[in-house]
């Protein structure tokens, strides 16, 4: 168990941001286009934080041009640059599955105070 | 120079690549290995090696069992396994085998014990299909037809409920991802046989060899 565990804080990486669900996040991803590297943001709501250790994961949901578009993504992947909280909200459970059947005003998020 | 190192299963995790890929890997607890005796030809008829590995407590060594390993030279052992070898004067008894035999990104064959399941039926152990569970069935699990009338007997490789599970098997090229000698470990992609803290066997692939 000692083997796996010192494996995995190897890769953890422990400079990522304190954040829950319904907090207001934007993802800098690496992307690679053509042989080029280059950073892509997703903005969105945490809507789940599952897992624990090396393998969390973290998905953040936004509408985009009317269609909801979530996406996951391992926390200590090396493909996430940063990760930025704009702003924290306050929400009563930890999975906001709720927010898919919402729209528009309905799906705001209060700030947390 | 075949080669092979005995392990024990520690369990799995995931590494991820540059490319940010994770990776299932499962990490072995590889050797050190010591190598008891060596087999020849002229002595014993065929040519291998036997290696060690594992630590148990003195006492519960029965004396003639000791008596190999103060023969060899080496502190007694908990598994002793054999490996066909072309040269066996290659080694020497004693001499230590650890995980950098293995280099990353090479292809590995694991050998191990699966988990016993005990006595189980068709769907588990052959994958039947199961009968519908409701609406009045009374068809939930069972093995099914047995065969044609013609014959007035079952033929012989009928799958059957029955033992499933602790049996040798060998998974074949694994990927190898990680070597650490100083901490004895190896991790190779995929999944391996058997329980954690199983033993385990790791040798250079049967479909990459050259000879």
């Amino acid at each position: 168990m000692n083997l796996i565990h010192s494996i995995e804080q190897e890769q953890v990486k422990k400079d990522i941001v304190k954040f829950a669900p319904g907090d207001t996040v934007r993802v800098h991803v690496k992307v690679v286009e053509g042989g080029r590297e280059r950073i892509q943001i997703f903005e969105g709501v945490v809507i789940r934080r599952r897992g624990g250790g090396l393998s969390e994961t973290f998905t953040v949901r936004r509408v985009s041009y009317g269609v909801g578009v979530e996406r996951t993504f391992p926390m200590h992947t090396p493909k996430i640059e940063r990760i930025e909280v704009l702003r924290r909200g306050r929400v009563r459970r930890a999975r906001l599955y709720y927010l898919r059947g919402l729209r528009g005003k309905a799906a705001r998020i209060q700030d947390k105070r | 120079m075949p080669k092979g190192i005995l392990g024990k299963k520690i369990g799995m995790t995931q590494i991820f690549t540059d490319q940010g890929i994770a990776i299932p890997v499962t990490v072995i607890e590889a050797g050190p290995c010591l190598v008891v005796q060596t087999k020849t030809p002229g002595k014993d008829g065929y040519s291998a090696i036997q290696i060690g590995f594992g630590d148990k407590r003195e006492r519960l060594f029965t004396k003639p069992l000791k008596g190999q390993f103060t023969k060899a030279g080496v502190r007694p052992l908990r598994y002793l396994r054999e490996l066909r070898v072309a040269d066996p004067e290659a080694y020497k008894v004693g001499q230590e085998i650890k995980a950098d035999i293995f280099t990353a990104g090479e292809k590995v064959d694991v050998v191990g014990t699966t988990k016993g399941k005990g006595f189980a039926g068709g769907i588990k152990r052959h994958g039947f299909h199961r009968g519908p569970m409701a609406h009045g069935s009374k068809y939930h699990r069972r093995p099914g037809s047995l065969g044609a009338k013609g014959p007035a007997r079952v033929f012989k490789g009928r799958k059957l409920p029955g033992h499933l599970g602790a049996e040798r098997v060998t998974v074949q090229n694994l990927e190898v991802v990680i070597v650490d000698a100083d901490r004895n470990m190896l991790a190779v992609k995929g999944a391996v046989p058997g329980p954690k803290g199983g033993l385990v066997l790791v040798k250079p692939s049967t479909k990459s060899r050259e000879d």
